[in-house]
């Protein structure tokens, strides 16, 4: 077969975690049981069930991994109400990666890094997460500021609990919009909670959640002194191809699929604003 | 040069059909279209502007991409990607050839696409070099010169013959398939044409249009111009300029079952229509006046800033013909081009 | 034409001045004489861009479901015919009566460009009106034409010179209905055979680039989500997918817009591929009238239709199919 970007490949479904009421994490293989292909973290997939439509997720897995990819989807629409309804075992279709990566090896490397989330916002940041934690003595201090609905809606809570807090030179906050029975931690929104923190402003920030909650936030970064052009966040506009060519993910003259969905503050103070 | 008499057309045809699917302008039904050459079919090189552009030859409006099939759990994909005869298109005009290169540097831009890629390169093209154009034609604005297209061979039609001329080995060889037909002269002919077209194309009512603010630095400001209201006003948000626009290279992808497993294809898709930038939760673009705004503004901004200033128009007209409620791209580029235009 | 533009221009301004009305629904200069575009006119000094000409073929009625919505009265110009659309879209609840004033235009036939260019003009530069004779100039030289001969096809079966609905007119000259019966050209696809009638619409439906223009211009289309757009229906589509999708396509609307469509003809006309799409609504047209009594869409504004209603005498689906048969 000749090599064609939009003819995907085979993927299994290994596995199955239903992280929060409407978002549920794949585990995805070769039908050869190996890991599909490489990325970088913040890079993107196609994942398709053929009949029902093909949709773009972020890779979730880090890229350490080297046995599988892992995909948390939330159930908002044709495509993903489908995948929830899959069974391990289950086939899908797979091509990729797509998109600029968090810049890791780059602007990330030597620095303190502070990771601001939103719902399933933490998607594209789990990947760059796990990949820092791998590669620990590359990058300083990891301030991790997360915020969900509720309890029940924070994506990854085993991992957060078990790894992430336990993690040296790590410090991890968590918030949720309203109080609850049995959760003793911190009560509100993610803007509010990263003013209240006090944060660094000499970090490095990545932000990823609801387009309200980046404006809000990167508002309060900005009084708190952090330099935009040291702040990073993902778009998502819909994609049909991955590639730039169908021609329908742009902001101005940049495509999300292929020129994101990473995206430096600045620069999007340089695209109209259209996403 | 060398020319073919006129009436001799249709045997031309019939001998490189014998080796190559022919695709060449055919009335049907009243209007005129590329269609696969057959004995008896209305050939209509005189047509200056055919509905559809021959965009469709290399990407066409509908096609079928792979194919997927189940068995119990397992699934399998189907290659339906098949070897691509050899074939000439022919007669296609200067805006439309210009408008190949624009859409090869889409298709053909890292990764390539190879359903694009297969039938370009299967093509040989042959183009025809334009006698009578119209008040909507305005190919000089984007340097193209009607009188004088390139492609692997160049063709001239006045009365009597058709007048042609290999520009790569692709076109020596189809001139070398049809030499029977062919016989030498036309220099003096071809040029006394070329000269006569060039005062007419001096002369048409978009001859001077201004592109000069459509640059890559002006990109916001040309985005929050206030004038996007009002040209858009009228706009039924139908795809018809969409689709005649040889330069339009949009896609969706969408699967469809059948009795026999999934089939994945592509087909024309519109950023005038509402559902193209539609997600499960939200709509990047809600109004005609967004989605207007969207095909101008890659035709003569984004578009150019990823590719060296060339525009994604080519001054053929047909969206000046075809908008049922006459908008159009020259009354973009008037209202916002530049100073020259008022 | 001319007196009667300055009138109406004199009108809007007015009912603009006054402030009787928010906006003004007209027509507005293009890049030449034959190419004025539909516009919304908010105040006086717009109307200097303001045009009335044989080629305001446009049927504004539709825009009025957007811009009537926005506050204030809403005045429109219309011709007789797309009197009848803006009557039934009153039916149909999508436009309400109290929010337009209606201006009754004059109209002499309009005139089509594309017969022109099909009549071999090209390089148009100017187009001058002369009672019925008209004078194309281009780069190439003058042709005249008779109005007869360049009349948009939908008016040559100019159906009615009345205007069902009207707040006042500018109305200066007796019109003249049209010509050509209006069914003359679904008799002759009736008297086709089978074979050949299926020859024909694939012919012509071939054609069709799914450009959706005949959807989005037709004042009958005033769904909020159209079938073809919706993807939980099935049968959304794009592109065509076969031949026969073409096919479904046209014929659903068809179907759809049975015993709604006024006959305005606006399908064909703004169809890029020339398709006589208003054959199909005028078969429906003549079938209904033959089953269930003359009706037209359009002439009130209230009232039950044909199919929307039941009574004893009604044909029966068998009928129809007989009807073919005759």
């Amino acid at each position: 077969m000749i090599e064609e970007t939009l003819i995907p490949k085979i993927g299994v479904i290994t596995d199955i975690r239903k992280d929060t009421p409407d978002v549920k994490t794949f585990r995805v293989v070769g039908t050869d049981g190996a890991k599909l292909f490489e990325h970088m973290p913040g890079q993107c997939a196609m994942v398709s069930v053929p009949g029902v439509g093909e949709c773009m997720f972020s890779i979730t897995s880090s890229p350490t991994n080297k046995e599988y990819m892992e995909f948390s989807i939330k159930k908002c629409g044709c495509v993903t109400e489908v995948l929830h309804a899959l069974e391990v075992g289950a086939y899908v279709t797979v091509r990729g990666p797509y998109g600029r990566n968090f810049p890791v090896e780059e602007d990330f490397k030597g620095k303190d890094l502070l990771f601001i989330a939103g719902g399933i916002g933490l998607a594209p940041l789990r990947s760059v997460i796990n990949y820092v934690r791998h590669y620990r003595e590359n990058y300083g201090k990891v301030v991790i500021v997360y915020g969900a609905r509720s309890m029940d809606d924070l994506v990854d809570f085993d991992e957060i609990k078990t790894e992430w807090m336990n993690e040296k030179n790590f410090e991890v906050y968590l918030t949720i919009d309203r109080p609850q029975e049995g959760w003793d931690g911190h009560v509100g929104f993610v803007p509010a909670y990263v003013k209240e923190l006090g944060l660094d402003p000499n970090m490095t920030a990545v932000l990823c959640g609801p387009p309200i909650m980046i404006k809000f936030t990167l508002a309060g970064l900005l009084e708190l002194g952090f330099d935009k052009s040291r702040v990073f966040t993902t778009l998502e506009l819909r994609m049909k191809c991955g590639v730039g060519k169908c021609g329908r993910c742009n902001v101005g003259d940049k495509f999300v699929c292929k020129d994101g969905p990473v995206f430096r503050m600045t620069e999007l103070d340089e695209l109209p604003d259209e996403y | 040069m060398l020319r073919i008499a006129k009436e001799k057309l249709n045997a031309l045809y019939a001998k490189i059909n014998e080796s190559m699917g022919l695709f060449i302008p055919v009335k049907r039904a009243g209007e005129v279209n590329y269609e696969i050459w057959k004995e008896g079919k209305e050939v209509s090189l005189e047509t200056l502007k055919t509905v559809k552009s021959p965009k469709n030859m290399f990407f066409p409006s509908t096609e079928n991409m792979m194919k997927f099939k189940t068995e119990g759990k397992a699934l399998e994909i189907v290659d339906v990607r098949d070897e691509k005869k050899p074939f000439v298109l022919f007669g296609v005009k200067a805006c439309d050839y210009k408008a190949i290169e624009v859409l090869d540097k889409v298709f053909l831009a890292d990764p390539v696409d190879t359903f694009y890629q297969a039938r370009r390169e299967a093509t040989t093209i042959v183009t025809l070099a334009c006698s009578r154009p119209e008040e909507s034609c305005f190919c000089g604005v984007f340097g193209i010169d009607a009188t004088s297209p390139l492609g692997d061979a160049t063709s001239w039609l006045d009365e009597s013959y058709l007048y042609v001329q290999a520009n790569t080995e692709k076109g020596e060889a189809l001139i070398a398939l049809i030499k029977e037909f062919v016989e030498e002269g036309g220099d003096a002919e071809v040029k006394a044409q070329q000269e006569k077209t060039t005062e007419i194309l001096k002369k048409l009512p978009f001859a001077q249009l201004d592109l000069s603010r459509f640059k890559p630095e002006n990109l916001n400001e040309l985005f929050e111009a206030p004038q996007w209201e009002e040209l858009s006003e009228a706009c039924l948000g139908c795809g018809t300029c969409t689709f005649v626009c040889p330069t339009c290279q949009c896609f969706d992808i969408r699967d469809f079952k059948t009795h026999d497993g999934v089939i994945r294809y592509r087909c024309w898709d519109s950023c005038m229509y509402s559902d193209f930038t539609l997600m499960a939760h939200g709509n990047s673009r809600t109004t005609q006046m967004q989605r207007f705004r969207q095909r101008f503004m890659h035709k003569l901004v984004y578009y150019p800033s990823q590719n060296d200033g060339l525009y994604s128009c080519v001054g053929c007209g047909r969206c000046v013909n075809k908008c049922p409620q006459n908008l159009n791209i020259v009354k973009v580029i008037k209202t916002l081009g530049g100073k020259k235009n008022d | 034409m001319r007196d009667i533009e300055l009138k109406m221009i004199e009108r809007a301004k007015a009912l603009l001045e006054s402030g009787e009305v928010a906006r003004v629904v007209g027509w507005k200069k293009g890049e030449f004489y034959f190419d004025p575009m539909p516009a919304v006119f908010e105040t006086v000094e717009e109307l200097n861009d303001f045009v009335y000409n044989s080629f305001c073929g446009a049927n504004l009625s539709k825009y009025l479901i957007k811009v009537s919505k926005n506050p204030g009265k809403t005045a429109i110009f219309l011709k007789p015919c797309d009197s009848f659309s803006l009557n039934q879209l009153f039916k149909e609840h999508r436009v309400i009566r109290e929010n337009i004033y209606v201006i009754a235009i004059e109209c002499q036939g309009k005139l089509s460009v594309e017969k022109m260019k099909k009549l071999g003009v090209s390089a148009i530069t100017e187009v001058n009106e002369n009672g019925e004779e008209i004078v194309v100039s281009s780069l190439y030289g003058e042709t005249k034409f008779s109005r007869d001969e360049v009349l948009l096809g939908k008016c040559e079966t100019c159906k009615s010179k009345v205007h069902q609905v009207k707040d006042e007119e500018i109305i200066l000259r007796e019109m003249q209905a049209g010509k050509k019966d209006r069914f003359e050209d679904v008799e002759k696809l009736e008297a086709m055979s089978e074979e050949e009638r299926f020859t024909f619409w694939r012919e012509q439906l071939s054609k069709c680039i799914r450009c959706n223009a005949c959807r989005n211009v037709c004042p009958a289309c005033s769904c909020m989500k159209c079938v073809f757009d919706n993807p939980a229906s099935g049968i959304a589509a794009k592109a065509n997918d076969d031949k026969f999708e073409e096919q479904l396509f046209h014929i659903i609307r068809a179907f759809h817009v049975a015993g709604r469509c006024t006959d305005c003809g606006e399908c064909s006309r703004v169809c890029p591929q020339g398709i006589p799409l208003h054959l199909l609504n005028r078969k429906f047209i003549k079938d209904i009238d033959g089953l269930y009594g003359e009706y037209q869409a359009g002439e009130t504004a209230e009232g039950k239709t044909p199919l929307t209603s039941y009574n004893e005498e009604d044909g029966e689906p068998s009928d129809v199919f007989k009807g073919e048969e005759k």
